[in-house]
C-alpha cells in the first residue's frame, strides 16, 4: 500500500518536474542557438507561452482522420516518456520504479514515443503526415541498433566484471561507474560510446539534422502537420520531456556522479538538503548536455536526407560502434 | 491492396517551401519522385492590364516596378528601355552608367537573399542568419543612394531620377569593399560547408541539352554550362565598355555538374563580379546630364506623339528579362505591354532537375532557379460561363497568338 501511494506520488511529482524542468531547457536551448546565429531570441519563458496559447486554441479534428487512435497519440507520447522517468534515479534519489531488469524496460518504452508519433502521423490522414510517419519509422530503425549496442556491450562486460549483480540495472551503473571499470584503452571505448550516445538523443529528439519527421520546408512539419491546439500541446510537451528523460538515461549510464559524497567532506548540510544539491547537479549535467547534443549540432548542420542519415547510423556509427566493442571486449577479459 | 505504390504529393499552392503560390503535383514512390507536374498562374495581377488601358507610361515604371519585389530596377529598366526605342530617345551616357551600377547594387542584394533562402530550404537556419545580416549592408548603401531600401523607384524615360553624387559612391564604394573583405566567409560557408554538399552536389542537375532546349536563363542555364548572358550578349546600359563576361561554374572548379551546388557556385561569383563591375563603373562614370527630358509634362506628350514599338532586354538576377512595349500615336497608355519574367523560363526545367529525386530535394531545387511566381503569372484564362478555371491546348493557343500577332500588325 505504502508503494502504492509511493508510486503514483512519485509519478506525479516526476511528470510536473520533467515538464517544467523539460520547458526550461527547451527556452534555454532556444536562446543559445538564436545567440549564435546573431540573433537575440526569445525569452528563458517563451516555451511556456507557448503551451499556454496552445492549450487555448481549438483542437481540430481532420475529416478522414481516425479519431481515437489520432486523439490518443499525443497522451501515449507524453505518458511513456514520463513512465521511463520512473526507471532512472534522479541526483542521489533513487528510482521510483527501480528493479533488476530496469533498463530493458527503458530501451523498449523508448520505442513508444516514436511509435505514437507515427501511429498520430499515419492517422490524420494527410500525404505529408504520413511520409513524415514514413521518415520517423526509418529513424526509429536506423538509431535503435547503435543505442542497443551500447546497452548490451556495458550489461556483457559488468556481468562479466560482477557476476552475481544484475548487470542490467540503472543501480549497477550508479555503484560502478563506467569510466572507473577499464584500462584507458576501454575508456576509449567508452567515450566512442559516448559519442554515439549523443547522436542518438538528436535522433531520437528529432532535431537537425535529423529533423526528417518534421521537415519544416519539405513536408511542413510532417506527422505533426493536422495537429492543434491541446493535441499539439501535448506533443510539445513531449518533446520538453523527451530531452530530460534522453539525457538522464545518458547521465544514469555515463555520468552517475553526485556532488554529495564529494562535498560532504568539507560542508555540513542537512539530510535533505543534500538531494537538493544533487538535483540541481543533475539538471545542470542535463542542460549540458542538451546544448551539447541537441542546440549545437542543430545550429551548426543543415537537414541530412533519409537516406544519407541512415548510411551515418548503421555504416559509419555502427563500424565505430564494433571498434568500441571490440576495446571494451579486450579490456573486460584482460587480453591487453 | 492497392497494388499501385504511388501517391500524389500536391506541394503548394501554399506550402512552407514555396515563398509564393505555385503547385507542383509530385507523384512520389516512398521517397522518389516518379512524376512531377507544374500547375503555374495562382497569382495573377493584371499589372500589363493596367498599363494598357489605366497608367500613362510614366505611372507604367512605378507599376512594373511592382511586378517583383525583388527585381525592382530590372522591370522598369527594361520597360524604359522598351519605350525608348519606340520613342527614339536618346539616352545620356552618365544615365547608362548609374542605371548599370543600381542594377549590380539589385543583383547583390537579391543573390545575398537568394542564398539565405536556400539554405533555409536545406534547414540550416544558422547560414540563412548570417547571409541575411551580410545583406544588412547593400540594402543600407541602397537606401543611401536611391532614397528607398527596396522599391527604388529611380529608372525615368530617358535616364534616371536621382544622380549618383560623390558622398553617394563614396557610400558605395564602402559597400564593396565591405563584400570584396567578406566574400572569402560567405564563400566559405556555401562551398565548403560539409552539409551543404551532402544536401546540394549532384542534387537538381539540368544537362546542358536540356537547358538549351528548355530555354533556362541567366544562373541556372549558366550553371549548366551555357554561358548565356544578356550583359555579354547583347550589352545595354554600360556593360560593353565594362568587360562583362558570363559566369560558368568551370571557372571556379573545372568541372560543370549542373546541379544545385553549381547554381551556387555561379551566384556566389556573380556577386564578386558585380562588386568589381560597379567598382569599374565608378571609376569611369563620365559627367553630365543624367536624363534626357527633364519636363515631365513634355515627356508625356512626346510618347502621346510617337508610334512604334521596342523591345527590352535586361539581366536581372533570375535572368534574362524582357518587355515588349508597343506606342500607338494619340494613345497615352500603351498599345501593348508583354513582359516576360526570367522564371517563366525556368520553372519548365523543375520538371528534368525532380525526376527521379527524393521529396527532400524539392525544397531546394525549386529554390535553386530562385524563381518568382508573381512575376511569371502573366495571364489567367478563366470559362466564364461555367465560373473556373481551364487549361488551354496547343491548337488554342497557337490560333491566339495569330490573333494577336495580326493585330498589332495592322498598325504597320
Amino acid at each position: 500500500m505504502i508503494n502504492l501511494i509511493y508510486g503514483i506520488a512519485g509519478t506525479f511529482v516526476l511528470g510536473v518536474f520533467a515538464i517544467l524542468f523539460g520547458l526550461s531547457v527547451k527556452g534555454i536551448d532556444r536562446k543559445i542557438s538564436a545567440r549564435m546565429q546573431w540573433r537575440i531570441g526569445p525569452p528563458l519563458r517563451q516555451p511556456f507561452r507557448d503551451v499556454r496559447k496552445l492549450l487555448l486554441k481549438d483542437n481540430v479534428l481532420p475529416d478522414n482522420a481516425v479519431p481515437w487512435i489520432y486523439n490518443a497519440a499525443p497522451i501515449i507520447c507524453l505518458a511513456s516518456l514520463i513512465t521511463i522517468l520512473l526507471f532512472i534515479p534522479i541526483g542521489s534519489i533513487p528510482a521510483v520504479l527501480g528493479s533488476s531488469g530496469d533498463i530493458i524496460v527503458v530501451l523498449y518504452l523508448l520505442i513508444v514515443p516514436s511509435i505514437a508519433i507515427i501511429v498520430g502521423g499515419f492517422s490524420s490522414g494527410s500525404p505529408f503526415a504520413s511520409v513524415g510517419a514514413q521518415r520517423e519509422m526509418v529513424l526509429l530503425i536506423s538509431y535503435e541498433l547503435p543505442l542497443s549496442m551500447i546497452i548490451f556491450t556495458f550489461a556483457w562486460a559488468y556481468s562479466v566484471l560482477y557476476p552475481g549483480i544484475p548487470a542490467l540495472s540503472f543501480s549497477t551503473f550508479e555503484k560502478y561507474p563506467i569510466w572507473n571499470q577499464f584500462s584507458p584503452i576501454g575508456m576509449f571505448g567508452v567515450g566512442i560510446f559516448l559519442i554515439i550516445a549523443l547522436l542518438v538523443t538528436t535522433a531520437e529528439m528529432a532535431k537537425i539534422p535529423f529533423d526528417i519527421p518534421e521537415a519544416e520546408t519539405e513536408i511542413a512539419e510532417g506527422v505533426f502537420v493536422e495537429y492543434s491546439g491541446r493535441n499539439f500541446a501535448l506533443f510539445y510537451l513531449a518533446d520538453a520531456v523527451k530531452i530530460v528523460v534522453l539525457s538522464a538515461i545518458i547521465i544514469a549510464i555515463f555520468f552517475p556522479y553526485n556532488l554529495s559524497p564529494w562535498l560532504s567532506a568539507y560542508i555540513t548540510l542537512p539530510h535533505w538538503l543534500w538531494y537538493v544539491v544533487d538535483v540541481l547537479f543533475f539538471m545542470l549535467k542535463v542542460v549540458v548536455l542538451s546544448i551539447i547534443a541537441v542546440t549545437f549540432l542543430r545550429t551548426a548542420l543543415a537537414r541530412l536526407k533519409v537516406d544519407q542519415i541512415v548510411r551515418i547510423y548503421w555504416f559509419h556509427l555502427f563500424i565505430a560502434g564494433v571498434a568500441a566493442m571490440i576495446l571494451i571486449a579486450l579490456d573486460t577479459m584482460g587480453v591487453l | 491492396m492497392n497494388d499501385d505504390p504511388t501517391f500524389i504529393i500536391p506541394v503548394g499552392p501554399v506550402h512552407p517551401a514555396l515563398k509564393e503560390p505555385i503547385q507542383l503535383v509530385l507523384t512520389v514512390d516512398g521517397e522518389r519522385i516518379v512524376g512531377v507536374d507544374v500547375k503555374c498562374s495562382q497569382v495573377h495581377r493584371g499589372i500589363e492590364w493596367l498599363g494598357m488601358n489605366r497608367n500613362n507610361p510614366i505611372q507604367s515604371i512605378y507599376l512594373s516596378e511592382r511586378v517583383c519585389g525583388i527585381c525592382n530596377v530590372c522591370h522598369p529598366y527594361c520597360m524604359v528601355m522598351a519605350v525608348e526605342e519606340a520613342a527614339g530617345i536618346e539616352v545620356p551616357e552618365r544615365a547608362d552608367y548609374i542605371r548599370t551600377i543600381v542594377a549590380e547594387l539589385e543583383r547583390i542584394h537579391s543573390h545575398l537573399l537568394w542564398a539565405g533562402v536556400a539554405a533555409h530550404e536545406i534547414g540550416f537556419d544558422t547560414v540563412f542568419h548570417y547571409t541575411w545580416a551580410l545583406r544588412e549592408e547593400i540594402m543600407d548603401t541602397i537606401e543611401y543612394v536611391t532614397g528607398n531600401r527596396v522599391t527604388k523607384a529611380i529608372m525615368m524615360i530617358g535616364g534616371v531620377r536621382r544622380d549618383i553624387t560623390t558622398e553617394r559612391a563614396e557610400r558605395i564604394k564602402k559597400a564593396t569593399a565591405y563584400y570584396l573583405e567578406n566574400f572569402q566567409k560567405i564563400a566559405d560557408i556555401f562551398l565548403h560547408d560539409k552539409s551543404i554538399k551532402m544536401r546540394t552536389r549532384n542534387v537538381g542537375i539540368l544537362t546542358k541539352e536540356d537547358a538549351l532546349k528548355l530555354c533556362a536563363v541567366g544562373p541556372v542555364a549558366r550553371a549548366s554550362g551555357v554561358p548565356k548572358d544578356v550583359r555579354q550578349d547583347a550589352p545595354y546600359g554600360a556593360y560593353a565598355e565594362l568587360d562583362m563576361k558570363a559566369i560558368t561554374p568551370d571557372m571556379y572548379n573545372g568541372e560543370i555538374v549542373g546541379d544545385v551546388y553549381d547554381r551556387i557556385i555561379v551566384r556566389l561569383l556573380e556577386v564578386k563580379q558585380s562588386v568589381e563591375l560597379i567598382n569599374a563603373a565608378l571609376d569611369n562614370m563620365p559627367s553630365g546630364e543624367i536624363v534626357a527630358e527633364k519636363n515631365l509634362v513634355k515627356l508625356l506628350a512626346m510618347l502621346k506623339r510617337a508610334d512604334g514599338e521596342g523591345i527590352g532586354r535586361v539581366e536581372a538576377p533570375r535572368g534574362e528579362d524582357i518587355h515588349y512595349v508597343r506606342l500607338e500615336k494619340g494613345k497615352e497608355p500603351f498599345m501593348s505591354w508583354k513582359i516576360r519574367a526570367p522564371t517563366y523560363n525556368n520553372v519548365l526545367p523543375w520538371i528534368p532537375m525532380l525526376l527521379g529525386g527524393e521529396i527532400a530535394d524539392v525544397p531546394i531545387v525549386a529554390a535553386s532557379t530562385d524563381p518568382c511566381m508573381s512575376c511569371l503569372n502573366r495571364v489567367t484564362v478563366v470559362d466564364e460561363s461555367r465560373n473556373r478555371e481551364f487549361a488551354l491546348t496547343k491548337e488554342m493557343m497557337h490560333e491566339m497568338s495569330i490573333r494577336k500577332t495580326r493585330r498589332l500588325m495592322r498598325n504597320d
